[in-house]
């Protein structure tokens, strides 16, 4: 039936059309729903269920648990900072109205949540979707426009590359991010790092990672330091890389006041960007693209071998005056963007190395650099972002050098 | 070579540098110094001047030397006399905007090494009459100029929320309402907003457009 309306719009669009601007976004709409209706035309030809689509649904679904769990800490690190304030109680009592900086607590109680110590998993749900649905709907909706837009004047087909873009970056953020913050820094993301070069599958940086980038820079207060990490007012809590980069492993405490264990920072139960928290959840996901195969493990790989052996480099030197040196590789992997980035940023098919090789090479890079930064770079205690983005522009570099190899082994061989 | 080519008049030596053929726009020269002096219009201003003075002398000084300059040695006196004009124009910067100077530090002793004012006298000066060297160095300034103020204006409008040192609007650490944009206030923002500004110019002067090295796939619709 779906098809029939379809098929009745479609002189509309085609050339010659009333409305034949918009075709792609009625191509892009149609081809969501349906197969595409047309075959290619060059002389290549694949035949394979697994199309671009398809591939980006199945990243969409893996950030999924990473996204849920990130939804229930942000609102348990709420909680639980509020709890820690002197005038908590009080905080929490307090009926907070709707058209006013404090919206988002208002909606929570709107919805019959509590911000109060006795929080349930409802209402810590509910803080997090409170954050995080404005944030994502900006986010898409700010990204949407620059992608159709870019996508009608060039005549471009419209693909679903954003869908993962925007819910990468949306999830990169703090979850007090202001939303203006978010919509400049998908604009960044979207036409700087991958509109300029030419739209989907020609960006040689990672969008996401370009305009998380974009606002680290612009707008340093609401990406790192000690404010943003809980949407609390008033609250002041470094994340725990940021703690161990202070104070070394004794350091690492929670709002309450209590050590944090390898295994909270495992599971998640520390402050941080929304999607970043639980190396758990994120290693669910990694287990669905790789078993599809839409993620490279070789880059995955290369990554942790890049990241083991710089850390335990930097173990064996040791230093006195930097506690950052002696953060073993299991801590490396569960504080901070590393998990998150290993899986859902470092294996982003355009942006990184396309040979085998040149995969491995790209993910040793990145597993150097990450510890590089974060070992020895006094100015910010993360480094994952950066890391990605300096291997994006490496990867070309790498590639070239992979086939070039090959060719000439070839030569030799004939 | 110069009786053979003809001279182009003074009006096209002043305004084919402006935007037709800019030299930070078109020719992708000056870049160092369009990142480090553009952080606020003040500086970005006398920057300018400071250029469209050295620029315009220096092509006139060439032009009338031209024929007396042995072509082996022709860079070495170039300099000297690009040379000598940059340091008469720090000496008047230090002596009547001393603040100013202080704050452009290295980058007017640069100027020497600015690949405008050399490209200029190397390119144009060398072949033709002083008046269109004159005007053609001068041309050459007011386009690095025009380009160094647009970025100046933005970076500082929205890096600072001033525009000359005047609030334009009031950023928060101040009591205002504006948050400022820390990248702006960096060298590498000034790279965006010269390819955003390369890009605007080519998308409406489609004339001024490269040819593609080579096909990319298109879509078939």
């Amino acid at each position: 039936m779906l098809q029939d309306i379809i098929s009745k719009f479609a002189p509309l669009f085609e050339k010659g059309g009333l409305l034949h601007w918009f075709y792609p976004l009625y191509e892009g709409t149609v081809t969501f729903l349906y197969t595409p209706g047309r075959v290619t035309t060059g002389r290549t030809h694949v035949r394979d269920y697994a199309d671009l689509k398809r591939l980006i649904i199945i990243v969409w679904f893996a950030v999924f648990p990473a996204l849920f769990w990130g939804l229930y800490n942000t609102g348990d690190q709420t909680v639980s900072a509020i709890a820690s304030m002197a005038n908590g109680k009080e905080i929490a009592a307090t009926s907070f109205a709707l058209f006013s900086q404090d919206y988002h607590y208002a909606l929570v109680q709107l919805l019959g949540g509590t911000l109060g110590a006795d929080a349930g998993l409802y209402s810590k749900m509910l803080i997090g979707i409170v954050y995080f649905v404005p944030i994502y709907l900006v986010v898409f909706a700010v990204g949407a426009f620059w992608e159709v837009l870019f996508c009608m004047v060039r005549k471009h087909e419209i693909n679903e590359g954003f869908f993962v873009t925007s819910i990468l970056f949306a999830l990169i953020v703090p979850p007090s991010v202001p939303l203006w913050q978010a919509a400049l820094g998908i604009t960044f993301g979207v036409v700087v790092a991958k509109e300029l070069f030419g739209g989907t599958g020609r960006n040689f940086m990672n969008p996401a990672l370009a305009g998380r980038a974009f606002l680290f820079f612009a707008y340093p207060a609401s990406v790192s330091g000690t404010n943003c990490w809980i949407p609390v007012d008033g609250f002041s809590g470094a994340t725990p890389l940021a703690q161990w980069a202070e104070g070394g492993r004794e350091a690492l405490v929670n709002s309450a006041g209590d050590p944090i264990s390898w295994m909270d920072a495992f599971l998640g139960n520390i402050p941080g960007c929304i999607g970043e928290g639980s190396t758990l959840m994120i290693l669910a996901g990694a287990l669905l693209i790789l078993v599809t195969g839409v993620a490279s493990w070789r880059i995955m790989a290369g990554v942790v071998l890049g990241a083991v052996l710089c850390s335990a480099l930097f173990n064996l030197i040791g230093s006195d005056t930097n506690p950052m040196f002696s953060m073993t590789f299991p801590w490396h992997f569960v504080l901070g963007g590393f998990a998150f980035g290993t899986v859902f940023m470092a294996t982003d098919p355009v942006s990184s190395a396309f040979t085998a090789p040149g995969k491995w090479a790209f993910g040793i890079l990145i597993g150097v650099m990450v510890i590089l930064i974060r070992t020895v770079n006094p100015a910010y205690p993360e480094g994952m972002m950066l890391a990605i983005l300096f291997a994006n522009c490496w990867a070309p570099l790498f590639d070239y050098l992979a086939t070039s190899r090959n060719i000439k082994r070839r030569r030799a061989r004939a | 070579m110069s009786e053979n080519v003809k001279s182009p008049t003074w009006k096209e030596a002043l305004l084919d540098p402006i935007i037709a053929n800019n030299p930070i726009m078109i020719q992708i020269l000056g870049i160092c110094s369009s990142l480090a002096v553009t952080s606020s219009m003040s500086t970005a201003f006398v920057m300018g001047i400071a250029v469209c003075c050295v620029c315009s002398i220096a092509n006139t000084a060439v032009s009338i030397t031209r024929n007396y300059i042995p072509g082996s040695v022709r860079i070495i006196a170039q300099m000297t006399i690009i040379a000598s004009l940059v340091i008469l124009v720090d000496q008047v910067l230090k002596a009547f905007a001393y603040d100013l100077s202080k704050q452009l530090s290295v980058y007017v002793g640069l100027i020497i090494t600015n690949c405008i004012v050399m490209g200029r006298t190397e390119g144009f000066a060398l072949k033709y009459p002083p008046v269109p060297s004159f005007f053609d160095g001068l041309g050459n300034g007011l386009g690095y100029m025009l380009v160094l103020c647009l970025v100046a204006t933005i970076r500082e409008v929205f890096g600072s929320g001033t525009w000359f040192g005047m609030t334009i609007m009031p950023t928060v650490n101040n009591g205002g309402w504006y948050v400022p944009c820390g990248m702006m206030v960096m060298p590498p923002c000034a790279f965006f907003l010269i390819g955003c500004l390369i890009w605007l110019v080519k998308t409406f002067r489609k004339d001024l457009q490269e040819k593609p090295e080579y096909e990319t796939h298109q879509e078939d619709f």
